[in-house]
């Protein structure tokens, strides 16, 4: 009876535990393929590259990602230009140096910067700070296999703008389907075909905002591909050492309840 | 010390017994591990082994993260996300020590609610009990502060919350939450104390398991019968038990490495499956989150403490008898802690003769509901303080209390308990009928 119980314990602990994840987000949040999704997924690299293109012709107008280091664009696992690349990216920025007390020419270990206008968030951690969907039932599980629905939320706000506005308090807001409320403060930023891809995707708002959705979760969580790995070495590890220690169990208890040994 | 008879360590070579008549620890060390265990403990006895994991895992992973972590309200948002991007390994370290808390509280519960249903707490080990509990006390302060380290929106509101609930004191609650913020709000000295503390409690914590062994050392596991060892001489116990090693270490180990599977799964594939997106935010106190939701672990204590509001009877009378000293937020905390303090009481208000609710057919049941209880509550406590779920708050928090304060005595007296085995051994013997007789 007891190890029924237990059995139940452990499950209703889990779903009770969702629902304290799935409590917030109230807009409309669509579910959206992405190929770093479930324990095997991982980032496309063209994809983000893609998304960094949006990124910085679009969203970097007002908003920044100042937690990233520029170097870590070519990190592997992650958009991983070329060295080159990314330092003639780094150049394009003018950062502050304390220690010179003057503006200089950004290098690879400085950061991207950071918000240009104040009521723009940072994007640095978006893609975590917003949890998209919580099924089945409420318990978040599903994020094994759809990861945790930021990136999903990122293209359903994008896509949200219903194309109605009012004004609040001398403040335009824009109608979106997506953010909690309806009613945001941000512009529609992206319409399709904003930026033109050098290797010939598709830029429609689609893809856009699908490209930039991944490049924003590559920024919040760069090292997912590693810790993925490192999830999948460690179960399979212990999986053989479970093996071991069942069987090894089995042996030295089997005098024990007078079982065969062989 | 009237421990279960059984071989005690003899030094043999000159090296050892010189060491032996000086320092005797080899013969401690020896004592521990060879400890006779009965040998019916079933797959609820592994949890001890585990919580033992999880406090080595939070202490080994946490000493490393305070090298990289920076206890300033300016900068430990950011000496997180340092640590998640440019600290060789650091995001593993730091998401195996935040779902290391999760692991730790399951293991926990699990432990504790076995105890209450193998009658672990009765005499003699009513001081187990309450060495366990106080870990359990220590456990959750350690685990909250750790939650205000990283300094997100869950965690500078989840500390505004909870240190609110000391202002709930009458008279002198407001200067005891200044005292323990340190200034008037949630800022840069409360962050510094909870950083120390939470460095601290964890080795007080070390410090009380090792008591919490050595209490129940000196009186014996508990096992599902409920049923002492045999301890007139030392072939008697030999028959109700097996030492400790290597018979239930590698038992505990096969179950350890069996969690850790799905540790590493969770820590691996969904990392953030049991924290709160809004503490990827950095702190604000100037925007309040939507919902302010404690860890899962402290959700069903959170329920009780909302579930008393001034419109329930209990609290009315509570106010009008003290001249409104007691309001319905000092109610709530002292509901709150009074349910861990009726818990901690259970061995003295178990009035049954009877130790494990195997051969207790009414217990039975009451504990099947009070394990219910405890989920619903842990469900109620994430949902808004709103109809339905403050009244299904209040119904869980009353059973809470009836189970410890009413049932549990009543239960002793008007229970009829069905037959125990004669011993360990004869239990044993039942499920594996051929025990007796050596294999080989």
């Amino acid at each position: 009876m007891f190890k029924k119980l237990a059995i139940s314990a452990v499950a209703a602990l889990t779903l009770s535990t969702g629902a304290a994840v799935a409590a917030g987000g109230a807009g409309k949040v669509k579910d959206v393929d992405f190929s770093f999704e479930g324990p095997f997924g991982s980032f496309d690299q063209n994809q983000l590259q893609r998304g960094l293109q949006v990124y910085t012709e679009v969203c970097a107008a007002c908003h920044g990602l100042k937690y990233v280091p520029l170097r870590t664009l070519s990190d592997e696992g992650g958009p991983h230009l070329p060295e080159d690349q990314m330092r003639a990216y780094a150049a394009q920025f003018e950062v502050y140096d304390e220690e010179l007390d003057e503006f200089r020419t950004a290098k690879p270990t400085d950061h991207f910067p950071e918000s240009n206008m104040e009521t723009a968030p940072d994007l640095s951690l978006m893609a975590k700070a917003r949890a998209g969907f919580s099924g089945p039932y409420g318990t978040g599980l599903n994020q094994l296999f759809k990861g945790m629905g930021g990136p999903e939320y990122i293209v359903s706000l994008l896509e949200g703008y219903t194309g109605e506005t009012k004004t609040q308090a001398g403040v335009t807001l824009y109608e979106n389907t997506a953010f909690p409320g309806g009613w945001i403060s941000m512009a529609p930023a992206l319409y399709g075909e904003d930026v033109e891809y050098a290797d010939g995707h598709s830029n429609s708002l689609k893809h856009e905002a699908e490209d930039v959705a991944a490049f924003l979760m590559w920024a919040a969580e760069p090292k997912m591909m590693a810790r993925k790995q490192a999830g999948l070495t460690g179960v399979i590890f212990l999986t053989v050492l479970t093996v071991l220690l069942y069987l090894t169990n089995k042996r030295i208890w089997a005098p024990i309840k007078g079982k065969k040994t062989s | 010390m009237s421990g279960i008879p059984h071989d005690h360590y003899e030094p043999k070579t000159g090296g050892e017994k010189w060491l032996h008549s000086r320092l005797p620890i080899v013969g401690l060390l020896y004592d521990t591990i060879m400890i006779p265990t009965p040998k019916n403990l079933n797959w609820m006895w592994i949890w001890g082994i585990v919580l033992t994991f999880c406090l080595a895992l939070q202490i080994i992973t946490g000493i490393i993260l305070v090298m990289h972590y920076t206890p300033h309200v300016d900068l430990a948002f950011a000496s997180v996300e340092h640590i998640m991007r440019n600290v060789n390994g650091g995001h593993m370290i730091r998401y195996l020590h935040m779902n290391g808390a999760s692991l730790f509280f399951l293991a926990v519960y699990l432990h504790i609610f076995r105890g209450l249903y193998y009658g672990s707490y009765k005499a003699p080990r009513e001081v187990t009990w309450i060495i366990g509990m106080l870990i359990y006390l220590m456990m959750m302060g350690t685990a909250f502060m750790g939650y205000v380290l990283p300094w997100g929106q869950m965690s500078f509101w989840g500390a505004t919350v909870i240190t609110g609930l000391f202002g709930a004191i009458p008279f002198i609650g407001e200067p005891i939450q200044t005292w323990l913020l340190g200034g008037p709000a949630v800022d840069n000295a409360t962050l510094n104390r909870f950083f120390s503390l939470h460095y601290l409690l964890p080795f007080v914590i070390a410090a009380l398991v090792a008591v919490h062994i050595w209490a129940f050392h000196t009186t014996g596991n508990n096992n599902p019968t409920g049923v002492e060892v045999r301890r007139g001489s030392k072939a008697e116990a030999e028959k109700d038990t097996v030492p400790f090693w290597p018979y239930f270490v590698i038992k505990d180990l096969f179950a350890l490495a069996l969690i850790m599977v799905i540790f590493f799964a969770v820590v691996g594939f969904m990392p953030n499956y049991l924290g709160h997106p809004d503490n990827y935010i950095e702190a604000n106190p100037l925007v309040t989150p939507a919902h302010i939701v404690p860890e899962w672990y402290f959700l069903p204590f959170y329920a009780i403490l909302r579930a008393f509001t001034s419109d329930v009877w209990v609290v009315m009378f509570a106010s009008w008898i003290t001249g409104g000293i007691i309001d319905a937020k000092f109610f709530g905390v002292l509901a709150m802690f009074g349910a861990i303090i009726v818990m901690a009481l259970a061995p003295w208000l178990d009035t049954s003769s009877v130790r494990s609710g195997r051969y207790r057919p009414m217990f039975k049941w009451w504990f099947a509901l009070l394990v219910v209880d405890f989920m619903v509550l842990m469900w109620a406590g994430a949902m808004p303080a709103e109809p339905p779920y403050s009244t299904i708050s209040l119904i869980g928090s009353t059973y809470w209390f009836a189970y410890f304060l009413v049932i549990l005595p009543l239960l002793g007296v008007i229970e009829k308990p069905q037959a125990q085995p004669e011993t360990i051994e004869d239990d044993f013997a039942s499920h594996y009928p051929k025990s007796g007789t050596p294999a080989e």
